[in-house]
């Protein structure tokens, strides 16, 4: 953004304040983000900056949180429940997900603003309501504290997301793409998969990726409806930080940072592809 | 209408449609389209061209009534069942498809094999000429390209019917009288029977065997183009098709298949009764800005004529259109071909003018 040459002075005061407005927000999103990275390598057993880190003395810093992480039952563990929950969970999200909204985006569905609302409801209620309620529905039927609880709560919990996504694609979805198919012999399924289902592909897969995350980072509802045996990454480190404090959290909080970055670009960079490649983009 | 029904291609049969259960968007539709005919549906907007066309492809459903094809119902088969081609308004390419795969959909849907699929691709794209094509996707076509290939892609898997929807309303003047050619020589040769759907009346006359002019939900006339314009049977039809004069009067008397009309200003003309059937009547008379005559050598001795006031006269090359004050009507306008013996007026000139009275149809008021 480049100010025209007719700016006004309280234009121009006002352009620059706006530029020291946004790096104010972008340093308190990010800042206690970033702060944690270099943390996560100290040599101490401390949260906090070492003199020695302070002057960049080589052996203030280590490797051994890492170490830890790797080697600790506890966190392997942890890691282990963590991988096996959130893909299966995200896999019901999209599919779900994806169905609710093709069908809620369809007109002569009578209701739709309820039901949408009712789904999206995980979202917007308190987690703690959400967990609670599980917990005890879960335990009359007895799912509360196994495996296939967690992926169902996980599961609810990420089909908002898949729905907001996959709902704003629809939005732009042209309705006569649909007929043409139907027109040309292709049964409702067959149009689904083969007309539908590719154009509206980047809002499957990004809400797909929001669900994911919601699962791997999620510890109020895990801590209600899990036992033992579920113990994820998000709540190993909330026990760590409560009973030993061992600055192994930060380490594990770094490489959540690390995969969380690497499958957005990841998906971004798919989707760019795929985007070019239909040309509904101009490459 | 019974013998009628039987014997076309596609029939409706006293079909209404309404989309609130109130209000009839369409009201009893007699219509039968023989095969091998290209029909143009005409009409403004809401008029309930376009829910027919939808109620023949199968995405709406009539409310009361029959729609059939080839002799047989089809109410209740879906869309993907019906076999008939389609060339939608916005073309509805897939844009994630190339060009050469969204003219195989059809193909693949109906399992056919690879060889057999690949040769009537070729052949459809060669048909519209954008053989050259086939690896393009359809955003990187101009829209008379994209044009082409709809068409191609609704005529590939050979159906008898094809429907269109206003599909040349998104091209230029130029490239759309190019296609409303290639499209009527393509329907032709290939014997397929077309409905047609537009709002524009010159694509209507210039393309159809038959058109039927649709407004408020019915049709009000069904007729050859040359028909249509030169004895639209009522003045809604008079209206719509092609410019028009209107004059106000009241029939003074009908004899002969003549009738006589005293227009509001008091003067008298002769007309032929089309839809006023005593004296007493009030009555629209329509005639053709191009069938008026002021050259007084060329009318007939007896003619009835009228003075008229010269309001505006403009130069359009091959014609000369003037705009005159008649019995008080000052949008009254005549057409004449620019020849060499013909007398360019000039505003504010008095003259005097006339016609047959076969040109002059007294219609409904």
């Amino acid at each position: 953004m480049k100010l025209p040459p007719y700016a006004t002075t309280g234009q121009r005061i006002w352009h620059y304040s706006y530029k020291v407005i946004c790096g104010l927000i972008f340093f308190f999103l990010i800042a206690p983000i970033v702060v944690i990275i270099p943390l996560s390598f100290n040599a101490e057993n401390f949260f906090t900056f070492t003199p020695g880190m302070i002057a960049l003395e080589a052996d203030a810093y280590s490797l051994k949180h890492y170490k830890d992480f790797f080697t600790n039952p506890d966190w392997q563990q942890a890691m282990r429940n963590s991988i096996r929950i959130a893909p299966v969970a995200t896999l019901i999200s999209v599919t779900l997900g994806t169905l609710a909204a093709v069908g809620l985006s369809q007109d002569h569905v009578p209701f739709r603003r309820l039901i949408m609302a009712i789904l999206i409801s995980p979202m917007i209620v308190p987690l703690i309501i959400s967990a609670a309620g599980m917990y005890f529905f879960y335990s009359r039927i007895g799912l509360q504290g196994t495996y296939f609880g967690v992926v169902l709560a996980h599961a609810a919990l990420g089909i908002p997301f898949v729905i907001i996504t996959v709902t704003a694609t629809l939005v732009g979805f042209d309705k006569s793409l649909t007929r043409a198919a139907a027109n040309m012999g292709a049964d409702p399924v067959h149009t689904f998969f083969k007309v539908q289902m590719p154009l509206i592909l980047p809002g499957v897969i990004s809400g797909g990726l929001f669900a994911f995350i919601t699962s791997f980072d999620e510890v109020v509802v895990v801590l209600f409806v899990g036992s033992a045996g579920q113990k994820t990454l998000p709540w190993q480190m909330f026990t760590g930080l409560r009973e030993q404090i061992s600055p192994t959290i930060l380490a594990v909080a770094t490489i959540l940072v690390v995969i969380s970055i690497a499958l957005l670009t990841t998906v971004e960079i798919l989707r760019r592809r795929s985007e070019r490649l239909r040309g509904l983009s101009p490459g | 209408m019974t013998s009628a029904s039987e014997s076309g291609f596609v029939v409706f049969d006293r079909v209404q449609k309404s989309y609130d259960g109130e209000t009839l968007v369409v009201k009893d539709l007699n219509l039968s389209i023989g095969k091998g005919e290209f029909l143009t549906m005409l009409g403004p907007s809401g008029s309930g061209k376009t829910t027919c066309l939808m109620m023949l492809a199968g995405f709406e459903t009539a409310t009361h009534g029959d729609i059939l094809l080839d002799g047989k119902p089809i109410n209740n088969i879906p869309p993907h069942k019906r076999g008939i081609g389609m060339v939608f308004q916005n073309y509805a390419l897939f844009p994630h498809m190339t060009v050469a795969e969204n003219l195989a959909f059809p193909l693949e849907v109906r399992k056919m094999g690879k060889d057999e699929r690949e040769a009537k691709v070729k052949r459809a794209l060669d048909m519209v000429q954008m053989g050259d094509f086939g690896g393009r996707r359809p955003a990187q076509l101009s829209g008379g390209q994209q044009q082409r290939i709809a068409l191609a892609r609704a005529l590939v898997f050979e159906p008898e019917l094809v429907l269109m929807d206003e599909p040349l309303g998104a091209l230029d003047k130029q490239l759309r009288e190019h296609m409303q050619f290639e499209i009527t020589k393509l329907a032709h040769d290939l014997g397929i029977t077309t409905v047609y759907v537009t709002h524009d009346q010159t694509e209507a006359l210039t393309m159809s065997d038959r058109v039927a002019v649709f407004d408020d939900g019915r049709i009000q006339q069904l007729a050859p183009p040359d028909e249509l314009y030169e004895a639209p049977k009522n003045s809604f039809v008079a209206q719509f098709i092609g410019e028009n004069n209107t004059l106000e009067g009241v029939v003074e008397s009908i004899n002969n298949g003549r009738a006589l009309v005293r227009l509001d200003g008091g003067e008298v003309i002769d007309a032929t009764p089309v839809n006023v059937s005593k004296a007493g009547e009030r009555t629209k008379v329509s005639i053709r800005p191009e069938r008026v005559e002021y050259n007084k050598e060329r009318l007939h001795a007896d003619a009835h004529t009228l003075k008229a006031e010269v309001l505006e006269f403009v130069y359009m090359g091959d014609i000369f259109r003037t705009r005159l004050r008649v019995a008080g009507n000052e949008d009254f306008v005549i057409k004449t071909r620019n020849a060499p013996d013909q007398r360019r007026l000039k505003p504010g000139e008095q003259i005097e003018i006339g016609w047959l009275p076969d040109d002059c149809r007294a219609l409904d008021a």
